[in-house]
């Protein structure tokens, strides 16, 4: 058996796609399938040098969909599995996003998201991609994505983006941005005994008793890997609690349906972080995420620099969405800005969420993130 | 009193699945029989033993075998596959599925994993048509053949599957039809023994569709083509071995030793971990 005693710890100076590859290996991630794309290749390269190092695999695949499939067989197979990419990559990924979902195979996708659609501006920062990581895929399903602001957080975030892939088999998407990816900034790494660090719940019958999609009390099935003994069946095709295709039952659908939705919605409390700045007594509140979160944090100080009572909800967790969170703020603030690096998408979840108050989206496209001052001119409107 | 007889390979099929999905004259009833045939004269272990499939007819295999099993999306079994052997070498990982699903949508990654040499071991059911969405024209499609969407014959070149496998890198290749049961369970017995990438295509007649639409409507009609245009040539280049209307040619194309890509990657990151272990103490 590999050792693995030479994980990073204290701090280092790195870049956010390293940051990330280091924090999959600290999170047990002992295997890596990708496909070279900017701006996301940094941790393919990474994870090819300090794979082995680690006893574990890296391999380059033939394109991003096989990537992701190569990825769902090594979790099927045991080790915590990722894979990362950006926009062009990510929607290649969809078909077998879905199939994770659908068979419960716990993995991390990292999409360092760019400016699109299509090849759109390769070395460019977008946040386009964040719709698609809810519906990306056809059907219905639960994910969970989250979205870094800081190098710090690229490594904090795939770990804990590990963490609930196993809680919950599902895959969980680490949503970041060509300005994270490629930023140099300070990590801190805990020693590995101080990390928080989940795996996959076991079962607990013996084979002949074990159904490969029989719910514990959170929703989520124990997972029998192969070759431990347990000659179970799992398939893409709607499925019963043994794993056998049941492709023209309605009961089936709908009972599988659901709590591959549920046991996210359901477990929601448990999954959404989100950071709460100068909220409580604002009369205006930026939702903002990711880099432009930043941006919105001097945005609000200066506003209340200039006597607006500002305030900031950053969401860490875009999936499921913070619905709860908005709510509670939209009860007491006058307006919600959003500012996001697309043309409007995670700003209808916060129109959703804020029913009656007043939200105001802006939009950025292209090199560079909104300046705090478009944010605080964009307040100074609202308030 | 009449007592309940066990079918004698019944440690190798899930009865919770039966029936199986494949229609009268199929011949992926006799590419599984010749499966389990196999692993039951090999004795191979069933907790090492993963069957991969992708989407189709012979697909529904992966769920029919008692072992650890996956029915992967469309075309993806061989890139699922490489992560479950590379991720636990020990694994006996097989992939079976269809032509259409192994060389048309998955052709890309056909050709990877031969050009890897993973030993995964892919034993493909050419049908020469999509049977399971109705009988339509695939790569595998001969000539001038009739399919619910080449109505006014097929004018499309169809792989020569042998070749392309061959050419690609896999270190074993063989053809067979379901006539050859004893040579394909043979074959089978002797991919399942070997480390690198093998390939082993087996012509299934698929007489409700393709057949009907090339005037062979029964299984018998199929299996009279495959007996009459067969032609044993082991060893022969693979390159002249195309599918035709008077001419099948069957055997073993390739046998060759060659590191798997799986060993070599391992070999290398036991070297690496224990120099990086070496640096860290």
């Amino acid at each position: 058996m590999p050792k693995v005693k030479n994980l990073l710890t204290g701090a280092h100076f790195m870049n956010g796609d390293v940051a990330s590859a280091e924090g999959a290996l600290v999170a047990g991630c002992r295997f890596f399938a990708g496909y070279p794309i900017t701006p996301a290749t940094e941790i393919a390269e990474h994870l090819s040098e300090r794979m082995p190092e680690l006893g574990g695999i890296y391999i380059q695949m033939e394109d991003e969909i096989a990537s992701i499939a190569a990825v769902i067989g090594a979790s099927y197979s045991g080790l915590k599995a990722m894979t990362a990419t950006s926009g062009p990559g990510f929607s290649l990924m969809q078909e077998n996003i879905g199939l994770a979902a659908m068979t419960e195979a716990p993995c991390v996708i990292v999409d360092v998201m760019r400016a699109g659609p299509s090849t759109g501006q390769p070395t460019m920062p977008g946040q386009q991609d964040v719709m698609q990581a809810k519906w990306g895929s056809h059907g219905d399903y639960g994910i969970i994505a989250v979205t870094p602001s800081s190098v710090q957080e690229m490594f904090d975030l795939t770990v804990e983006a590990f963490n609930l892939s196993e809680t919950y088999r599902v895959p969980a998407l680490l949503m970041a941005d060509e300005i994270v990816g490629h930023m140099w900034e300070k990590v801190v790494i805990p020693p590995i005994e101080k990390m928080s660090v989940v795996n996959r719940k076991k079962p607990n019958v013996p084979p002949d008793q074990y159904k490969p999609f029989m719910p514990d009390d959170n929703l989520v099935p124990p997972m029998a890997c192969f070759g431990e003994g347990y000659h179970f069946h799992a398939t893409g095709l709607t499925h019963n609690e043994s794993g056998y295709p049941r492709t023209s039952s309605s009961e089936a659908q709908t009972k599988l349906v659901n709590r591959l939705c549920e046991k996210i919605q359901k477990n929601a409390d448990r999954i959404i972080k989100v950071q709460e700045i100068m909220l409580d007594d604002a009369d205006i509140a930026v939702v903002a995420y990711g880099i432009v979160a930043r941006a919105a944090l001097s945005a609000i100080r200066k506003a209340r620099e200039n006597g607006i009572k500002a305030g900031l909800l950053r969401l860490i967790t875009l999936w499921p969405f913070p619905e709860n969170y908005v709510a509670k703020a939209a009860q007491h603030v006058r307006g919600i800005v959003v500012p996001e690096m697309n043309c409007g998408q995670m700003v209808r979840e916060v129109e959703r969420a804020a029913k009656e108050t007043r939200v105001t989206f802006l939009s950025k496209l292209g090199e560079e993130p909104h300046t705090p001052q478009e944010i605080l001119e964009a307040i100074r409107r609202v308030a | 009193m009449v007592q309940e007889m066990a079918h004698p390979f019944s440690k190798y099929l899930r009865a919770e699945m039966m029936p199986h999905i494949w229609c009268t004259g199929c011949g992926n009833g006799v590419v599984l029989n010749c499966f389990t045939h196999a692993l039951d004269e090999l004795q191979l272990d069933l907790d090492r033993l993963v069957i991969v499939s992708g989407i189709g007819c012979i697909g529904r295999t992966a769920g029919y075998v008692k072992a650890d099993s996956f029915h992967t999306t469309h075309g993806r079994a061989l890139a699922f596959a490489t992560g479950v052997k590379l991720a636990n070498p020990e694994l006996e990982v097989v992939v079976i599925s269809g032509d259409g699903d192994l060389f048309a949508i998955g052709g890309n990654h056909f050709i990877h994993a031969a050009r890897r040499n993973i030993g995964i071991k892919v034993l493909c059911a050419n049908n020469l048509n999509y049977g399971m969405t109705g009988g339509q024209q695939g790569p595998t499609t001969p000539l001038e053949a009739v399919t619910t969407t080449s109505p006014y014959g097929n004018i499309e070149h169809p792989f020569n599957l042998v070749h392309l496998a061959a050419a690609s890198g896999a270190t074993y290749v063989a053809r067979w039809t379901t006539l050859h049961v004893r040579r394909l369970t043979q074959s089978l017995k002797r991919m399942l023994q070997k480390k690198g990438f093998c390939f082993i295509e087996v012509l299934s007649p698929c007489p409700e569709i393709y057949g009907r639409y090339n005037k062979m409507s029964s299984g018998l009609e199929m299996m009279g083509w495959f007996k009459k245009a067969s032609v044993v040539d082991s060893f022969s280049d693979p390159s002249k071995a195309d599918i035709t209307p008077e001419k099948i040619a069957v055997g073993e194309f390739v046998d060759i030793e060659k590191l798997s890509f799986e060993r070599m990657l391992h070999e290398k990151i036991s070297q690496i971990n224990e120099k990086a272990m070496d640096k860290v103490s």
